[in-house]
């Protein structure tokens, strides 16, 4: 039978003891308990409906439970095209959720406006929050989806506990308007 | 009941005078005229009273926008419907981008009231006595029309589409 047990981290082990560090022990727990809040407007939401369904299921990854509340996500799971007038409520989202908080950019259009280059779309939505990881597509196949969870899985898993203290963390935020 | 474009037509130039019924075309069959804006609700209204044609129904309303004609630069289509004989007419006119006033049509087909509304987020035709004209679709502080042709289509921050990232 396969072992399917996430890997403990480096650390050291005895009789009846595991020592490692509280970051190690921290991003385990964050890497594979992110709660995805899924914001889906157009055809990259489809994909990302099959993505959290059962063929391809999101779950295997730990994100179990999709969160439609921003208060209890961990990331933000973008799917689709910005319009300008949409801008605001993506924002507000965003700062409603918690740190530690990631963004994945899922598809052309979230991206960097995609074929709607047009006065009424915005031009990718790093313009107006942080984005971790870019996932390309129109729209990406669910593997690329699974994919960009899993780079935002390395990011937590290796992220230390006092990154989001940070001064470059705060500048990223203040370059953002967002305090 | 069944009735002619040419007994619309003659209805229209007898009442309201040939000068307020000009331009007349027939394209497809579907009979095309324009009005000068003073006349529009007279014409308009008159179609909808009608006791034979009874144009009861807004089909669609619109706005253009011709740079090259000077003094009649912008300009709107009405659709207008008569369920009873299934029978179409096109009402257009224009009105200089300097001073770009229509009266509403919201008084009489209710179904102009978003339309007009979309109508002046995109071209910035001003309804006079709309009873609520403001932005429908675009962001709320938008500071022009995006459907007048001086404007460009593309977002003008776009800054992977430049050149110099192709290597040209």
């Amino acid at each position: 039978m396969v072992n399917t047990n996430v890997p403990a981290p480096q650390g050291i082990e005895g009789q009846g003891f595991f020592a490692t560090t509280l970051d190690n022990v921290v991003g385990l727990a964050r890497k594979n308990s992110l709660w995805p809040l899924p914001f889906a407007t157009s055809c990259c939401g489809i994909e990302f409906m099959a993505t959290m369904g059962s063929h391809y299921d999101i779950s295997r990854f730990g994100s179990e439970r999709p969160s439609f509340s921003p208060r209890q996500a961990d990331l933000l799971m973008v799917m689709g095209t910005i319009a300008k007038k949409m801008a605001p409520v993506l924002k507000q989202t965003y700062m409603q959720m918690s740190e530690p908080r990631w963004v994945l950019s899922v598809g052309a259009c979230a991206c960097s406006g995609g074929i709607f280059d047009t006065y009424s779309v915005l031009q990718g939505i790093d313009r107006i929050i942080p984005v971790d990881v870019y996932v390309p597509g129109c729209p990406p196949r669910p593997e690329q989806i699974l994919e960009g969870l899993m780079k935002i899985q390395e990011l937590a898993t290796t992220e230390s506990t006092r990154r989001r203290e940070s001064e470059e963390y705060r500048a990223l935020l203040e370059s953002y308007n967002i305090h | 009941m069944a009735y002619s474009n040419e007994e619309v037509l003659e209805y229209l130039q007898g009442t309201f005078g040939p000068e307020s019924i000009l331009d007349v075309s027939e394209p497809f069959g579907l009979l095309s005229i324009e009005v000068p804006v003073s006349r529009l609700i007279a014409v308009v209204t008159g179609l909808k009273s009608h006791p034979q044609f009874q144009f009861t129904f807004m089909t669609d309303l619109c706005g253009m926008h011709f740079p090259e004609q000077k003094g009649r630069e912008l300009g709107m289509v009405y659709m207008l419907h008569s369920w009873g004989s299934n029978t179409r007419i096109r009402i257009r006119t224009f009105v200089p981008i300097e001073n770009p006033l229509v009266p509403t049509l919201e008084g009489i087909y209710k179904a102009a009231n978003w339309m007009e509304r979309e109508t002046y987020d995109f071209f910035g035709i001003i309804f006079e006595g709309h009873p609520d004209l403001r932005r429908i679709l675009n962001v709320d502080d938008m500071d022009y029309f995006p459907m007048r042709k001086e404007y460009p289509l593309e977002d003008q921050t776009r800054r992977d589409k430049v050149d110099e990232m192709f290597g040209r």
